[in-house]
């Protein structure tokens, strides 16, 4: 069986390390913040200038000047701090924070990305997703392995628009977790119940399969 | 106006001088932080030709999307556009020119702008659409592109509390580009929720000083919720 959303971001949670400065975009990613392991203390960062986000308000905390990236409104953590824009990037660019999760519209077996436009159809910009890609350097994608007619999302060579090169090395799909190396994928874990067979038809870029590959467990 | 005192006593006044095809940079981030009141009157004003710099174009009836139907912007230079339905129309038909700018870049322009650094060089855009035409260099074995710097005839703000000297201070995450936005315009306009008198403010809490803004007012604010998300207590 394919991962559901919440099983995705299970399975990226357990990528979460103690002490860990993480940045989620929208969609599935926010969802890891819900499956953060026992034990276990990360501060999310969100692009628009918050350090340290907590969880939604409830209808009485609820305040217009507090929100995430994705506009909705959050409140923050014990600890958290609050900064410019340039100081939000500056941190991204800079390397300093440790995992970025994001989703994309595909990926490709040289680590590139597409996830911000489609031409002549879905115009709405890069936000701060291109900044995210090129600063980070431990990034996962999650995403569908492919389109709802069975189109792989994992090429040879994208065929959108760019959103970074060469910068994407995990994908979590709700088939398979894949690594991306020396210009190929190469599969590390499969779904629940989802064969081998299943994830090669699926995966449109070379897939290089070793024996043996664990099924994630839930 | 005497010495350094900022505050102007009317919306008509804080944008005066602002004409046909000028650029304008705009604080805010979605509907967060946005100088609702300025744009109000811009709108008033019937300014047409204008380039505007801002991370977003606001929605359709409200922030700088209130600016679309007279067609009064000719260019917008943001990184996120998506909450507008004139702006798709807009923009799809040419109507609307639309440079899109990696967020962290467009901060950058701004702070860059206002410092008097003309030009910076980042790994951001890297082999995308956003790389053409624009100068490469490689430091340490790792590729990257210049990006040049942005000012404005007029930047618009939006910061909590000032000082009638123009000493700003920001609330929550309606900071985001406001303080970027404040150095790099010619003429900087302010408008605030509360002005106080010089010396109430504590100088170590000042995040922006009064030497960027020209203008500042007070004003009264809807503060609109793109996304209002919530939880029940005990979830």
């Amino acid at each position: 069986m394919a991962l559901s959303r919440e099983q995705i971001a299970q399975r990226v949670a357990r990528e979460l390390k103690d002490g860990y400065y993480v940045n989620l975009g929208i969609g599935i990613p926010t969802l890891v913040a819900n499956f953060v392991p026992e034990g276990i203390d990360v501060m999310l960062q969100s692009e628009n200038g918050l350090l340290g986000m907590g969880q939604f308000p409830t209808e009485e905390t609820i305040d217009a000047d507090l929100i995430n990236a994705g506009k909705q409104t959050v409140t923050m953590a014990t600890g958290a701090s609050i900064f410019d824009s340039a100081e939000s990037f500056a941190m991204i660019r800079g390397g300093h924070v440790d995992l970025t999760v994001l989703g994309a519209f595909e990926v490709d077996v040289n680590g590139n990305i597409a996830s911000y436009m489609i031409p002549g159809k879905l115009i709405k910009g890069m936000g701060g997703a291109m900044d995210l890609v090129a600063g980070a350097d431990n990034i996962i994608v999650t995403m569908t392995h492919a389109s709802k007619h069975g189109v792989s999302k994992l090429l040879n060579q994208c065929s959108l628009p760019l959103t970074g090169k060469g910068c994407i090395k995990k994908v979590l799909t709700d088939l398979a977790f894949i690594e991306i190396k020396d210009g190929k994928f190469h599969l590390l874990e499969r779904a629940p119940g989802v064969s081998v067979e299943e994830i090669i038809k699926l995966t449109a870029g070379e897939l290089v399969v070793s024996e043996n590959i664990p099924e994630m467990q839930f | 106006m005497a010495g350094f005192n900022k505050v102007v006593n009317s919306y008509e006044e804080a944008m005066a001088g602002l004409t046909d095809d000028m650029t304008i940079i705009a604080g805010g981030f979605g509907l967060c932080g946005i100088p609702e009141n300025l744009i109000a009157e811009i709108k008033r004003k019937g300014t047409k030709g204008l380039t505007l710099v801002s991370n977003n174009c606001g929605v359709d009836d409200f922030g700088l999307g209130v600016l679309l139907p007279n067609r009064q912007i000719k260019k917008i230079v943001a990184s996120y556009v998506g909450e507008n339905a004139e702006f798709e129309r807009q923009m799809m038909s040419g109507e609307l020119e639309v440079e899109l700018t990696p967020q962290g870049t467009l901060a950058e322009k701004m702070r860059a702008g206002g410092a008097g650094i003309p030009a910076f060089y980042t790994a951001t855009g890297v082999g995308t659409l956003v790389a053409e035409g624009k100068d490469e260099r490689t430091f340490n074995g790792r590729e990257y592109i210049l990006e040049e710097a942005i000012t404005s005839d007029f930047a618009i703000v939006k910061a909590w509390k000032a000082d009638k000297f123009g000493n700003l201070v920001f609330r929550k995450t309606a900071r985001n580009f406001n303080p970027l936005a404040a150095t790099a315009g010619k003429v900087t306009v302010v408008e605030v929720e509360e002005i106080v008198e010089p010396g109430e403010l504590d100088p170590d809490e000042i995040h922006t000083p009064g030497i960027y803004v020209n203008r500042l007012i007070q004003g009264t604010f809807e503060k609109r919720i793109e996304q209002r998300t919530t939880r029940t207590l005990g979830e």
